[in-house]
Order: structure tokens, then sequence, then C-alpha cells
């Protein structure tokens, strides 16, 4: 079967190729149908994406700049530009996403949301959006990542959503989807599920998709405006993939940009603890979707590993699934000492401190210019800031001081 | 092996609903597993669902999902699955898998129909797996003889309804609540409805689902459905116990639910 453009996808029963579908509880199969409706609806109504467009730009700093990264470019070797997604409203990419998800939730008529996070990050756009447009949130998250993330904990309760931990399983993200899911199946009638990434049961990885093309869009209009050509690449991180795919579908018609999306290579394949799900997974189901998925021989799901909780999932989205097998985008894993020297260097260049997931992007980037040379213009999408990780990486770095009464 | 179409029809014969037991292959290990579904048989369940331990189970609820990580946890395997399933076919009740989809792909779909015809199984049970996406399933099913028994909820549209009605072979699992496996202190009110509005699209049999968990309760919702499906309250009964006081506990249970289906159809009045 000849591909077809990834601009047509997904199909109107949600495959991207092979993947995608929608593998859930018959339960939900009627509030999925309707979410459908009501974001092809709401995506064909002036007045929705009006609204949309105006929260973004008034409520959430979009369009986010893009950055002509000098310093960090001279020790690449090749220019770079960081499409500054950590400016965003709440210091991602996902502000985007989330706030189309929690409008949509307000046109349907559903007072309560729910959301899952890994890092965070999402949590917290979600309450954020919530409190924004007055919906009731909780957010599920794996027990580990609350102890891993334990300020966007505190930041999702001043934002008045209530965080349930979930102990269940690997005690990381996909248990927290887990959960969330037993949730909305329970409350779907009152309640609407913010889904973090482009993954999950149709129409979730297009819809995430579409909310969060502005990425891509904007940053190849910017990019025609600062160097008057397209870049050579644009380069992005994958968990789940949703700050790649936003990235991405702004370039897919354009043949001459070479795409590239970085996973976790976590400790390296040789140890089996990484998040590279594509270059290391094979095609299985989970959470709703068809798409390679990393598990053991008895199709049980294996847990990822990565010194960033925001890549850290053992799936990543149909639609991503769909590129690698078309080869349109490749996909490389990222190893978390490469991850830290990238962090570090653009920390030390442009005195910007990224999220460890998008030190992933920049790693890879930095990877990309020795091949493509001192000609090249590499599209960095910054998907986040660092905030989040300043634990992590002071303690990577080994740069806290001992507390006072330490081992006493 | 015996067929869910068999047992419906001699049911039928007899006047009351079929009597459906889940327990977990593998926990609290796979030897007690088959002692404990071999007890329920005895004691009066007609239809064995023997569970699929998955490390992602989105349908289930606590008691379920504990069971599935303590036998994953010991290590258990597809062909672990399959050993139960074939100690359970013995007892001479039909005996369905209830697995989420991935296992069975990842094992390969028609591989694993073929298998689980030869150890005597009749089918599966889905939960995440609806009619649109079941293709190689259904192929594979016709092929080798099985039923595939897909899951309706209250939420389902008529149009859903009719067609997954029409997909299903040996019968139609209806989840009788809006959530996931667990007793509950009442049955749903939305039950009779669900099977009402199934009734108006099939003639097939029509089993209810989660929240069972005692006689009385069986008695209730066997009076207006054709199976009544129990499952946490009998996997609850294994947990944290040891495996004799577990298997005497799973005894008195089925025996109390047997007595319900029992008298289902008169305690309708």
């Amino acid at each position: 079967m000849t591909p077809q453009p990834p601009s047509t996808l997904p199909d109107d029963v949600g495959h991207f190729g092979r993947f995608g579908g929608r593998f859930m509880p018959e339960a939900l199969m009627a509030p999925l149908a309707e979410l459908e409706t009501a974001w092809r609806e709401a995506m064909a109504d002036d007045g929705f994406r009006a609204e949309f467009d105006d929260m973004l730009r008034t409520y959430a700093n979009v369009p986010s700049p893009l950055y002509d990264a000098k310093r960090l470019s001279r020790a690449a070797g090749t220019r770079i530009l960081l499409k500054r997604e950590d400016l965003d409203h709440t210091g991602a990419h996902k502000i985007r996403n989330v706030l189309g998800q929690a409008l949509l939730a307000k046109r349907i008529g559903k007072p309560r949301a729910i959301a899952e996070t890994g890092a965070g990050q999402h949590g917290v756009a979600s309450a954020t959006a919530c409190a924004y447009l007055d919906l009731e949130c909780v957010v599920y998250m794996g027990e580990l990542d609350t102890q891993r993330q334990a300020l966007n904990v505190a930041r999702m309760r001043m934002l008045g959503a209530e965080v349930v931990p979930v102990s269940t399983g690997s005690r990381t993200l996909k248990d927290a989807i887990n959960e969330a899911l037993r949730d909305w199946v329970t409350n779907v009638e009152h309640t609407s599920y913010l889904f973090g990434t482009a993954a999950g049961p149709h129409p979730f990885p297009a819809m995430v998709r579409d909310f969060a093309r502005g990425i891509g869009d904007e940053a190849r209009e910017q990019c025609l405006e600062l160097t008057g050509s397209l870049p050579d690449a644009a380069v992005a991180c994958v968990g789940g993939g949703s700050n790649a795919i936003g990235l991405f579908a702004g370039f897919l018609d354009d043949d001459a940009v070479r795409m590239v999306g970085y996973e976790a290579g976590g400790e390296g394949f040789d140890t089996g603890r990484h998040a590279a799900t594509i270059t290391a997974g094979e095609v299985g189901v989970l959470h709703g979707t068809r798409s390679f998925l990393l598990q053991d021989d008895d199709g049980q799901t294996i847990e990822s590993h990565s010194i960033s909780a925001g890549l850290d999932y053992p799936g990543v989205g149909p639609e991503h699934a769909y590129l690698a097998d078309t080869g349109r985008v490749t996909y490389e894993p990222v190893t978390d000492d490469e991850a830290m020297a990238a962090f570090d260097l653009l920390c030390k260049t442009e005195g910007i401190i990224p999220a460890i997931e998008s030190a992933h992007a920049v790693a890879g980037a930095l990877r990309l210019a020795d091949t493509l040379g001192p000609d090249a213009t590499i599209l960095v999408n910054l998907s986040g800031r660092g905030d989040k990780d300043v634990h992590t990486a002071a303690e990577y770095f080994g740069l806290l001081d001992e507390a006072p009464g330490e081992d006493a | 092996m015996t067929s869910l179409a068999e047992t419906f029809a001699r049911l039928a014969d007899e006047g009351r609903p079929a009597l459906v037991g889940y327990l977990p292959a593998g926990f609290p290990d796979v030897a007690t597993s088959i002692r404990a579904i071999e007890a329920m048989v005895e004691c009066g369940v007609d239809i064995v669902e023997v569970g699929f331990p998955y490390s992602d189970p989105v349908m289930d609820g606590p008691v379920i999902q504990v069971a599935a990580q303590q036998a994953l946890a010991g290590g258990v395997r597809t062909s672990d699955v399959f050993e139960v399933v074939r100690a359970s076919a013995a007892t001479g009740a039909a005996t369905v898998v209830m697995t989420y989809w991935n296992p069975v792909e990842h094992y390969g779909v028609d591989r694993f129909a073929e298998t689980l015809a030869d150890v005597g199984g009749t089918g599966l049970i889905t939960p995440d797996l609806i009619p649109e996406e079941a293709g190689a399933w259904t192929d594979a099913a016709a092929k080798h003889g099985l039923e595939q028994v897909f899951l309706v909820a209250p939420s389902s549209t008529d149009e859903r309804l009719a067609l997954t009605a029409k997909a299903a072979s040996g019968f139609v699992y209806a989840t009788s609540v809006m959530g996931v496996t667990g007793a509950r202190a009442q049955t749903s009110s939305r039950a009779p409805e669900l099977v009402g509005r199934l009734r108006g699209v099939t003639d097939k049999p029509i089993g209810v689902g989660l929240g069972v968990s005692n006689g009385d309760q069986a008695a209730e919702v066997g009076a207006y459905c054709d199976a009544v499906i129990v499952g946490s309250a009998l996997v609850r009964c294994l947990l944290d116990v040891p495996a004799d006081d577990g298997i005497a506990a799973v005894r008195a249970l089925a025996t109390d639910l047997r007595t319900g289906v029992e008298r289902a159809r008169t305690t309708a009045g």
C-alpha cells in the first residue's frame, strides 16, 4: 500500500498507516466519538479558532520567539536556531495543547477535567488552563514522579488542582495514564480527559498534533523571515511526541527539510534502561493505540527509563511510528549523558537552562551539526524550560552543597 | 472442549442463567490458580474466564490489578495461561480467556487462536478490542472454531450495540456500570436498561458483569440476563490468605453464587 501523504492522516477511524486506532473499553467509544465530533466542529468554527488563538496570544505568550543562538552555534560548528517554547506560559509547549483541549471541554459542557503527568509540565499546564477556564482539575501522577518533581506538585496544588499520586506498576507516567483512564471510564459523563501527548486512542493523536502545530507553523514563518530560507533540519525530543509532532507538522510538506526526533537513550541500550521506543521497540498496543512499544516476549510493557521524567514513557504517538515507517522522519536515541552535556553547553553558552527533555534535542542537533557541516541551519524545538529539572541537574553535576546537619 | 453455545443451550433447558467465574492464571501461583478454578467449577460455576495477567489493565479495579501484578511478579508467562486453560477445560466447563489485546497480538493472532483451541479454550473476551479493530482476531477465531465475546456498556449507542452484538459469538458481555471491575454493594440500576436495549437488537445470550459479589446479587441480576459474571469477589478470596483458606473461600462464594442463579428466575416473580 502506498503511504498517504501525512497531512491527510489519520483516516476516519484514526489510523496512520498500520498505526493508531482505538483500543479502548467499549464504555469509552461514545465519549471518544463525542470528542471527535466536537473537535472537528470546533476546528471548523471560526469563533472557536479565534478564541483559541486569542488565548494563546494574550495569555500563553504565543507565538514564542525564534532565537538565533550564536554562541551555541559557534560551539556546534553550524547555525542553530531555537524555537523558544520554554518561554510559553507555564514554561513549555504543553500549554498550547491544554488550552485547546480545555476550551473544547468548556464547549462540550463538561465541568471536570482530568490529566496525567510525568515531569509535571502537562499537569501544571492543565491546572493552569483549568484555573483560567474555571474547570475542576484532577491530575494523576506516578508516585515516583511526584518525588522527582515535587515543585511541580506544589505548583499544581497552588493552582487549585488535586494531585493524585499513583502507586501501581512502575509508579511513573504509564501508570498515571492507566489511572486517569480508569477515572475517565467511571466519570465520563461530566469529565473531560486532557490527554498530555500525541498518543492514546483516536482522536487524541490528531487533536494534540493540531493544537500543537502552531509550533511548526510559526517556526517555519519565523525562519523564513530571519534567514530567508527554510532550515536544513528541524529537530525535537520525542517521548510521547507532542512537541515533536507540533514542530514536524509545520514542515512535513517541505521535502528539503530533514527531520529528526531524538528519543531517550537513557543509560544506553546495553543496560536495557532507556525509553527509545521507536529505535528499540516493537509494534504493539498500549493506552488505546497501536504504535511502537517497549515490551517483553509476552507483550507485557517494559518499564522505561530516562533521566528526564518527561521522556520516561514506553510508548510513542502513532503518527511518529508512521513517520518512522515511511522514512520521512528519522529517530535516534540520545543517552542521559549526551543530553546532560548538551544541557551544560546551552546553559554556559546562551544563559538558557533547558528542560532535560529539550536538552536531548540540543544534543541531537550537536550530533547532526557534525554531519551537515558549517553552512547548515538546524532548527531545534526548545520545548521547555529547566526550572523543574534544576534539582536533577544539580545532582547530576554535583552542584548541591550538603545540607547542614546531614550525616550528623 | 465445551462451547459457550452448548452451555447456554443446556442452561436454557434447565431454565436458569449461567454462572461465569473469573480468576487470573497464575495468581497466587499457577498450581493454586488451577486448584481454585477446579473448586469453582465443582461448586457450580458453568463458564470459566481465565484472566491473562497484563501489565496495564486499564479496565480493572484494584483487586484484579493487584492479582495481575502478583502473578506477573511471580513470573507468569503466556504458556502458563494456556496451561491453566487446559486444566480448566478438563473440568468440562466452557473456558474462555479474558485478555487485553497486546499479549495476543504479540504472541501472533493466528498462533494464539490455534494454541487456545488446542488446549481446549472456547474463545476470548477482549476488554480493549472493539469489533472495528478485531479483523485479525475474527479471521483467526473463525479458522480455529473459537468464539469472540465483545463488551458493551451503558454509554454504547444503539448503533454500537447492534454492531457489537452482531460481531459477538458465544454471548455479549454487558458491563453493568460505567467504571472498572470491582465488587459493589449494590447492583447497577443501569444494567436492566442496557440488557433491555440489547434484547431489542440481538437474540444472542447476554452476560452481565461488574459488581456482582454474592448470591442475592446473582439472583437479582440473573433474573434478566443469560449469564451472571463474577470476578473481583472471587479474586479477593485469594488475596493475602494461605492457599487452602483462599480455595475454601472460593468454594463458599461459588456455592452461594450458584444458589443465587438457581433461584434467579423464580425470585424475579
